[in-house]
């Protein structure tokens, strides 16, 4: 391939080389020049709406959107004038005046990118006074709220929506004033195509989609003496949960959020990591025996609440396929209101399961009528997402950075490194394998490391592992967009593997749609954050004694008191679940 | 009036026709067209027909649908009125002609149809026929400087199965 060629512009007076084809904010960016933007986001394509990024170019008459604007050879550009300057205040100062004047009981105060541009571009007093665009608040979905009268119109959610993900809810509907973001027929959410992963939470730059909130419930809960409040923490959660208090990316902060948790009230402190773990030695006992009687392949994983909704919705024809395991999160909760509470003297009903996950789709998965305890309650009474757990914790006083460290609390507080990989794409795959390798060898794996699974970026991952005198063909996808891909190959027969991880979230758990809001500096969907994030879970596991599910003294004791022999029909009436073809159906 | 449409026979075989096309889903508005002529609207059943049929996201269609002023996702009467209400029409009084059509039809604010089904009344922005204004449009037949007094003796026409006005081809 011919090396792409290098055009050289002149920015502020800063003369700098470009490839051709580069936009003048990407060469701005790689020169350290930020010019202000609201609708580009570098993972999604250029739409040129907002026109916040203009600059000026010499022998243009007017300013140009640098976002879409491509750099040429000696362009001369400027990113600063006091025309720039008053330009995009007026264009911020039009955006405002069409939006509540609420910033302070707003969802996003403080990490709301409309209200920080407005403050890095001077904008100190409202001078636009017009009326105002009226719509209700869509409450309908379990997981995603949206509020159409914050929305600014700059289209990041239905490019994530359609570019990322495939699925494509969202879009502009109606014209001018009446123009709202919305599913098809401006539809509630709840009755949209809309599959709950968060995506478009964390694209929105202001509070127009934000989590449905579960935190009144909680605390409500807490205050309640009747109630047994336990907590469970997903394996991402710990790699994530400290930007929100000021830790650089991937600084893992266990044992400060277990001893948070505490402070806050819960009883007890389980970690969802046990769940994780009793997910691969319920799935890799479940793959064994597909694989064995060769049906039924490729055995499609089912953590990832978002794609099972996606498969639900657009893949139906698929569902046989998936493991019937549920999640690692309703696994944990269901064993906590059954044997946990049988051998404790509890009431189920006096347990209240919180699940603080990474995940808005897994709001959505607690509210599924198939998982739900004897007496017909949730399982899992709230979910809150790593950035409701953020919040909690300041509004509870809870001073996380002095916190000592803590443990999780037993009976369900042991976890094997394959657990904490979960929060990452490939992790359930290569957690799976060091158990399935060893069921179906009866040999010690002989090298942990599955790293040919491991990576964050959005390519389909593939390879062929050698389990005895069998080849496993395995496959892992990140984004549903991603999925896709790999699906209709699945479908047409142009790819057979024998299991197949899908997570619908772009680098996996550790890039959900309810992790902390990135820092400065960093982009939503940014891979390095989702990398970094990542890294952290794979330390921890390198650094683990116990890196195999399936060698979990904690959980093999409950399979000995309890649940019996994996894959059997008692752990299949308590661990599994199974899945319907949903309406409306996706088109893909 | 049912609530389920099923897209009629001639729009299906057109909509194969265009899938069997390059960039199949540039036809989108021919296709949402001839819907809106088969039923006088489009029926939100039909919408997502089409968007399943063409494999096309249901907020495409939708979101296509909703933005130009001409598709209507209201039912129409079995005559339609269409009333000028461009520049040159309104200045030359066609809000006093859509009133009075109102007043005749017997519609009330936020109506837009007789019980009957019979009539239907709607604006058009500027129907580019400024020189004949004001311009009332029924059926396909163009009145060319109507005048409020008028319009009695138009409905009356229609009621009596007289097409009145002149061929908006010809016009």
């Amino acid at each position: 391939m011919a090396e792409p060629k290098t055009i050289s512009i002149t920015i502020d007076g800063v003369r700098t080389d470009v490839a051709e084809g580069k936009t003048i904010l990407q060469a701005a960016d790689a020169i350290g020049i930020r010019i202000p933007r609201l609708c580009f986001h570098p993972q999604l394509s250029i739409l040129g709406a907002c026109r916040v990024c203009i600059v000026e170019v010499e022998g243009q008459r007017n300013p140009v959107a640098s976002c879409s604007y491509p750099a040429a050879e000696g362009m001369k550009v400027k990113t600063s004038s006091p025309l720039l300057r008053r330009l995009r205040r007026d264009i911020v100062e039009l955006l405002l005046d069409n939006h509540p004047r609420d910033c302070q009981t707003c969802e996003r105060d403080g990490h709301c990118e409309l209200q920080n541009l407005a403050y890095d571009l001077g904008v100190r007093e409202r001078l636009f006074e017009g009326e105002r665009k009226r719509f209700p608040v869509d409450k309908s979905s379990r997981a995603v709220t949206r509020d159409p009268e914050k929305c600014i119109l700059c289209g990041r959610c239905i490019r994530v929506c359609e570019e990322v993900q495939g699925v494509c809810n969202l879009g502009q509907q109606s014209r001018g004033f009446m123009n709202t973001v919305a599913p098809a027929h401006q539809a509630d959410m709840a009755d949209s195509v809309c599959i709950h992963c968060g995506q478009c939470v964390n694209v929105c730059p202001t509070a127009a989609l934000v989590e449905h909130s579960s935190t009144e419930e909680v605390l409500e809960a807490l205050a309640n003496p009747e109630l047994h409040v336990v907590v469970q923490t997903a394996p991402s959660i710990r790699a994530a949960v400290g930007e929100g208090f000021g830790y650089p990316p991937g600084t893992p902060v266990t044992g400060k959020m277990v001893t948070a948790l505490r402070l806050m009230g819960f009883h007890k402190v389980f970690d969802t990591n046990i769940g994780a773990d009793l997910t691969i030695v319920e799935e890799s006992a479940e793959f064994a025996a597909r694989l064995q009687r060769n049906e039924r392949l490729p055995l499609l994983t089912s953590c990832s609440p978002g794609w099972i909704c996606f498969m639900e919705r657009f893949y139906p024809e698929l569902i046989p396929l998936a493991s019937t395991c549920k999640s690692p999160m309703s696994m944990l909760s269901s064993l906590v209101k059954t044997c946990y509470a049988e051998k404790n003297g509890i009431d189920p009903d006096r347990i209240y399961v919180v699940g603080i996950m990474p995940c808005t789709a897994k709001k959505y998965e607690a509210t599924r009528p198939e998982l739900v305890t004897k007496s017909g309650k949730p399982v899992t009474d709230a979910v809150l997402t790593t950035r409701e757990f953020v919040w909690l914790a300041r509004c509870l006083g809870v001073d996380f950075r002095h916190l000592p460290d803590g443990d999780f609390d037993s009976p369900f507080g042991m976890s094997s490194g394959a657990a904490d990989i979960f929060g990452a794409t490939g992790g359930v795959m290569e957690a799976a394998l060091r158990t399935a390798y060893e069921k179906l060898t009866g040999q010690i794996c002989p090298d942990l490391d599955f790293t040919m699974v491991r990576g964050v970026t959005g390519m389909v991952r593939e390879a062929m592992i050698q389990v005895g005198d069998r080849s496993v063909q395995v496959a892992v996808a990140n984004g549903l967009g991603n999925a896709k891909k790999v699906l209709d190959k699945v479908l047409s027969g142009a790819k057979q593997y024998h299991i197949l991880e899908i997570m619908a979230c772009p680098g996996g758990c550790v890039a959900g749609g309810g992790q902390p809001y990135p820092p400065a500096g960093m982009d939503v969907l940014d891979p390095e954050l989702a990398k970094l994030r990542a890294k952290a879970l794979y330390a921890i596991d390198a650094n683990k004694k116990l890196r195999k599910s399936h060698e979990n003294p904690e959980l093999m004791r409950w399979y000995s008191e309890c649940l019996g022999e994996p894959n059997s029909s008692r752990t299949h009436a308590m661990l599994h679940t199974r899945y319907n073809a949903r309406e409306p159906r996706g088109i893909r | 009036m049912k609530n389920e449409h099923k897209l009629p026979e001639t729009v299906l075989t057109f909509i194969d026709e265009c899938l069997r096309r390059t960039h199949a889903e540039s036809y989108l508005i021919p296709v949402l067209q001839r819907v809106q002529n088969h039923f006088g609207f489009l029926p939100k059943s039909c919408l997502d027909e089409v968007a399943w049929r063409m494999k096309v996201p249901y907020v495409k269609v939708t979101g296509v649908a909703t933005f130009y002023h001409f598709f209507s996702f209201e039912p129409r009467g079995k005559n339609r009125i269409t009333v000028c209400m461009g520049t040159a029409c309104y200045v030359r009084g066609a809000e006093k002609v859509l009133s009075r059509f109102r007043e005749v039809l017997g519609l009330s604010k936020g109506r837009n149809m007789t019980d009957d089904g019979e009539f239907s009344i709607e604006c058009a922005r500027c129907l580019g026929a400024c020189a004949l204004a004001p311009v009332v449009v029924v059926n396909d037949r163009v009145h060319a400087g109507v005048k409020p007094d008028d319009v009695p003796g138009i409905i009356k026409a229609i009621r009596s199965g007289k097409a009145g006005g002149v061929s908006a081809r010809k016009a």
